[in-house]
C-alpha cells in the first residue's frame, strides 16, 4: 500500500540548499573583502621577519627583577581596580534593580501594573541597557580625557558598564527565582524593603552572589585590557612594552596575566562552591 | 551535622571578611583621588561633554564614512566567527574524548592550546597581531577570530563530551571509523547547540570589533579614538549611535536565527 | 557468518542496572545461514547476549569466535573490520534526532563509502532508490525525506529495522525489533526481516518478547533465565510447559504478549519482494 502521491526520488531539500550556499557566497565575499582578509600577508617576507623576531624575543621572558617586581604590583593594580570597579557598581546596580524588579512591585498584585510605576521601571531598564551596551573601552576613554591617565578611569568605567550588567541580571534571577514569600509577604502589607530583605534576598542570595563574582572575574580580565587606553594597570605597561618592541617584557607580562586569570578562575569557582 | 554546620558558618565569614578585606586593601592601593572627580572641574568637563554627545554630526559626508566603517566593523565581527567556528570544530576534535575507549591522546595538548587562546583578550591579541599585519580590519578579525576559537572550541568540545552517544556508539558497533562516526552522528546531534554558541557569540563579538579599531584595527573603533583624541565629542556621538545601532542590530539578527533553528 | 560461544561470563555495561547480574556460562553454536529467536523475562540478559554476539561488549569470561577468530584479540582496526561484517540493532534506534531519514539509512553503509562518498552523500544523497526499497518493506516509502524526530515511535523503530536492510553484514542482531509496533506492523516487518535474511544468506538473531512470534517463525528458539541459558531447542520442542517455567515469576509478561496481540496468519499478506540492489 503505497500512498497515493509517490514519493519523488529527487531531494527536496536541494534547490533549498543551492540557494542558501549561493547566499552564504554573496555575503562572505564582500565581508572577506571588507575586512582585508589576506592571510598571505603574514607569510609576507618583511612582514614575516618581523613578526619571527618578535616571537624569538619571547625566549626568554624578561626575568629581571625590578621590572618583575613592578610588575607584580600592576596585576595587584589590575585586581583593585576590579574590586573597587565591582564594588561601585553594586552601589548603582541595587538600587537599580531594587526600583525596576516586578518581584517588589504591588500594583501588579492585582493584575496588571498601574501606569507610573511601569514608567518607573521600564527608565530605569534602559538606564540600565544604555550602561552596559556602551563597551567599558569607550567610558574609558572618556573618563581618560575627564579624569586624566590613570585607574580611576578604569575604575569607573568598570563601574558604570558593569552596573548595567549586573542590574540586568539580578534582574532576571528576582524573576525567575520562587515569588511565592515575596507576593505573600507584601499582600499582608510588608513594605518593598521589608520583603526584599525577608524574602527576595535570602530566596536567591547564592545565585546572585554567585554571578557577582563571576563577574568580578570578568572585571580582571577587563581592567588588564583597559589599561591599554591608558586606565592603568598591566594593560598599560604592556601597551608601553610593546611600543618600545620589547618581546620580553611582552612575554612576561602576558605569562603573569594568564596566571593572573587562571587564579582568579580557580578563586572564583571556590568562591562559588563555597556559596552554594 | 552541626559540627559541619558550625565550620560552614566560619567558612562564610571568613570569607564576607576576605571579601572585605580585598576590597579596602585594593582603595587603599589605588589612591584614586576621587575627590579630584566631584571637583567642579571635572563636572564642568562632563557636562561640556555630554552636551556635544548630544548634538551628533549628521552631514552626509561624515554619515557615509560612518557607513563605511560600519560595514568594516560588522565584517569584521561576522568573519572572525565564522572563522572561529571552523577552527574551533577542528580544535575540539582531539579536544574531546568521544568514547570510553578513545585513547585521546590530543586532548591535554588541545586543551591548553585553546585556554591560551581564549584567556588572551581580543584586545592584546589585536595589539599583537599589529605587529605582524599592520594596522586595519585584518589585525582585528584575526584578533577576534583567535580569541573566539578558544572560546568556541571549548564550548564544542564540552558539547561533544556530553553528547547522547547512542547514535555514535551504534555506529561503532559496525564498524564504522571515527572521523566518520563524528559526521554522521555525533555531528548531527550537537550542531544545533554548536550554532547556538557560535551565533551567541557573535553577539559578544560585533560588541568587541566595534573597540579593537581603537588600537587601530580599522572600523568604528578606529574612528572614535581618532575623533576623540581630537576631543570632537559631536563626530564621537554619531560613531557611539552607530555602535549601539550596530549591537542591536546583530543582537535581534543573532536571536531570530538562533529561534529559527529550534524549529 | 558461523558463531561459537563458550561459557561466556558478562556484565552488563555499567550504567545499566545493578552490578550483581551476570550472564553465566553461556555456551551456544550458531551456523551461518540460521534463524534464532531469544526469548526470557525481562532482565533475562537477552539484551547483554545479544551484545556479546555483537562484539559490542567484552565477556569477563569465556570464548567467543565469530568465524573462527576472537575479536577480542584483535587491534581496534581488525576490530572494527570484523564488526563490519555484521550489524546489531538496538532496541531504542539509534537515529540522530535531526538527521532525515535518507541520511540515517545510508548511515548503514558508511564502512563500505569511502570518506569523499560519505560527505558527497550529506551533499545529495546517494541512496535514495535503496533507501526507497527499504523503506517500502516497511510502508515508509513517504518518509524517506522526512527528519527522525518528526516521526512517531513507530515509524522509527521500523526505521532502525530498515537500516539493517541496507547494509551489507550477513549476521544481524536484532534486539526487539516489535516493541512499538501494533499486530498488523508487526507481523510485516518480521516476516519482511526473516525474508530478507533468507534471500541474502544472513544470520539472523532476534530477541523477543512476543513467545508466539518466536516459536512460529524461527526453527531455534533459545530461552534464557536470571543469566542462565534455560534450554536452546528446535521450535516445535518448545511446549506451553517449558515456556511458563521460563516465565516463572513473570506470569504477566506472558500472558500481555502471548494473546491476540501477534496472530500469525500465513494467507493473508505475501510480503512484497524487494529490489534493493545488493551492496556489494
Amino acid at each position: 500500500m503505497s500512498s497515493m502521491i509517490a514519493p519523488q526520488l529527487r531531494d527536496p531539500a536541494w534547490f533549498a540548499r543551492i540557494r542558501f550556499g549561493l547566499l552564504g557566497i554573496i555575503l562572505l565575499i564582500p565581508a572577506l573583502v571588507a575586512t582585508e582578509f589576506k592571510p598571505w600577508l603574514i607569510f609576507e617576507e618583511q612582514n614575516l621577519k618581523i613578526t619571527l623576531k618578535f616571537l624569538g624575543d619571547f625566549f626568554p621572558p624578561s626575568l629581571d627583577p625590578s621590572f618583575l617586581k613592578m610588575i607584580a604590583m600592576e596585576a595587584w593594580k589590575t585586581i583593585a581596580i576590579a574590586t573597587v570597579g565591582i564594588f561601585l557598581a553594586l552601589i548603582l546596580a541595587i538600587p537599580m534593580t531594587l526600583i525596576s524588579t516586578r518581584v517588589l512591585s504591588i500594583s501588579s498584585l492585582s493584575g496588571k501594573m498601574n501606569l507610573l510605576p511601569f514608567a518607573l521601571r521600564q527608565t530605569i531598564r534602559l538606564i540600565l541597557i544604555f550602561m552596559r551596551s556602551i563597551p567599558e573601552l569607550i567610558w574609558a576613554l572618556v573618563f581618560v580625557r575627564v579624569v586624566g591617565l590613570g585607574p580611576a578611569a578604569g575604575v569607573l568605567a568598570i563601574a558604570l558598564t558593569y552596573a548595567g550588567m549586573l542590574g540586568k541580571i539580578y534582574g532576571e534571577i528576582l524573576e525567575s527565582g520562587n515569588t511565592d514569600s515575596s507576593e505573600s509577604l507584601l499582600r499582608n502589607g510588608a513594605g518593598r524593603l521589608q520583603t526584599f530583605f525577608y524574602a527576595v534576598l535570602p530566596q536567591n542570595l547564592s545565585e546572585l552572589t554567585s554571578y557577582t563574582v563571576y563577574r568580578w572575574e570578568c572585571a580582571i580580565r577587563s581592567s588588564a585590557v583597559l589599561g591599554f587606553v591608558g586606565a592603568g594597570g598591566l594593560g598599560q605597561q604592556m601597551d608601553n612594552s610593546m611600543r618600545m618592541f620589547n618581546g620580553s617584557e611582552v612575554a612576561t607580562i602576558l605569562i603573569i596575566f594568564m596566571i593572573l586569570v587562571a587564579l582568579s578562575d580557580s578563586f572564583s569557582d571556590l568562591l562559588r562552591k563555597q556559596i552554594a | 551535622m552541626l559540627r559541619k554546620e558550625i565550620q560552614s558558618r566560619l567558612n562564610n565569614y571568613f570569607l564576607i571578611v576576605g571579601v572585605l578585606g580585598i576590597t579596602i586593601l585594593s582603595f587603599w592601593s589605588l589612591d584614586l583621588q576621587l575627590s579630584r572627580l566631584f571637583s567642579m572641574k571635572s563636572f564642568q568637563l562632563m557636562a561640556k561633554f555630554f552636551n556635544e554627545l548630544l548634538s551628533p554630526n549628521l552631514s552626509s559626508i561624515f554619515l557615509s564614512k560612518i557607513l563605511v566603517a560600519s560595514i568594516e566593523t560588522i565584517a569584521m565581527s561576522a568573519v572572525g566567527t565564522l572563522f572561529a567556528a571552523v577552527l574551533g570544530i577542528l580544535l575540539a576534535l582531539p579536544a574531546s574524548k568521544t568514547n570510553p575507549n578513545d585513547p585521546a591522546i590530543l586532548r591535554s595538548p588541545a586543551r591548553l592550546l585553546l585556554n591560551a587562546l581564549r584567556s588572551i583578550p581580543e584586545l592584546v591579541w589585536a595589539a599583537l597581531l599589529l605587529i605582524s599585519v599592520g594596522l586595519g580590519p585584518f589585525a582585528g578579525t584575526l584578533a577576534l577570530g583567535l580569541h573566539t576559537t578558544g572560546v568556541l572550541g571549548r564550548l564544542f568540545a564540552e558539547s561533544i563530551e556530553n553528547t547522547n552517544t547512542h547514535s555514535s556508539e551504534s555506529l561503532r558497533f559496525i564498524g564504522v571509523s571515527e572521523l566518520r562516526i563524528f559526521i554522521y552522528a555525533t555531528l548531527p546531534t550537537v550542531l544545533p547547540q554548536l550554532i547556538s554558541y557560535t551565533l551567541y557569540r557573535w553577539e559578544n563579538n560585533i560588541r568587541a570589533a566595534a573597540i579593537l579599531g581603537v588600537v587601530g584595527g580599522g572600523g568604528l573603533g578606529q574612528m572614535l579614538a581618532f575623533h576623540m583624541g581630537l576631543f570632537q565629542m559631536e563626530e564621537a556621538s554619531t560613531i557611539l549611535i552607530s555602535m549601539i545601532g550596530l549591537v542591536v542590530m546583530v543582537d535581534s539578527l543573532s536571536y531570530w536565527l538562533r529561534k529559527s533553528i529550534e524549529r | 557468518m558461523n558463531l561459537d560461544l563458550r561459557k561466556i561470563v558478562a556484565k552488563p555495561p555499567s550504567n545499566q542496572r545493578e552490578t550483581s547480574f551476570r550472564l553465566k556460562d553461556i555456551s551456544l553454536d550458531i551456523q551461518s545461514g540460521e534463524h534464532l529467536a531469544i526469548i526470557g523475562p525481562s532482565g533475562s540478559g537477552k539484551t547483554t547476549l545479544l551484545q556479546v554476539i555483537a562484539a559490542a561488549l567484552k565477556p569477563i569470561s569465556g570464548e567467543l569466535d565469530l568465524d573462527g577468530t576472537n575479536p577480542w584479540g584483535l587491534s581496534v582496526s581488525q576490530l572494527q573490520g570484523l564488526r563490519s561484517k555484521l550489524f546489531y540493532a538496538p532496541q531504542i534506534p539509534p537515529l540522530p534526532p535531526r538527521q532525515r531519514v535518507v541520511t540515517t539509512l545510508s548511515s548503514s553503509r558508511l564502512t563500505g563509502m569511502t570518506l569523499a562518498k560519505s560527505l558527497l552523500n550529506l551533499i545529495y544523497p546517494q541512496h535514495t532508490r535503496d533507501a526507497m526499497s527499504a523503506l517500502d518493506l516497511f510502508d515508509l516509502k513517504e518518509k524517506i525525506w522526512k527528519r527522525v524526530d518528526h516521526l512517531s515511535g513507530g515509524e522509527r523503530q521500523r526505521v532502525g529495522l530498515a537500516r539493517v536492510l541496507m547494509s551489507s553484514a550477513k549476521l544481524w542482531l536484532v534486539d526487539e525489533p516489535l516493541s512499538a509496533l501494533d499486530p498488523k506492523r508487526s507481523k510485516q516487518a518480521i516476516s519482511t526481516l526473516i525474508t530478507e535474511a533468507n534471500e541474502r544468506g544472513a544470520t539472523l538473531i532476534v530477541t523477543l518478547h512476543q513467545v508466539e512470534v518466536a516459536t512460529g517463525k524461527f526453527p531455534r528458539v533459545i530461552g534464557l533465565k536470571d543469566g542462565s541459558l534455560e534450554f536452546d531447542l528446535t521450535a516445535e520442542l518448545v511446549t506451553k510447559d517449558i515456556l511458563h517455567e521460563l516465565y516463572a515469576d513473570h506470569e504477566d509478561e506472558l500472558n500481555s504478549f502471548t494473546t491476540s496481540q501477534v496472530i500469525i496468519d500465513e494467507n493473508l499478506e505475501v510480503p512484497k519482494t524487494s529490489n534493493i540492489c545488493r551492496p556489494q
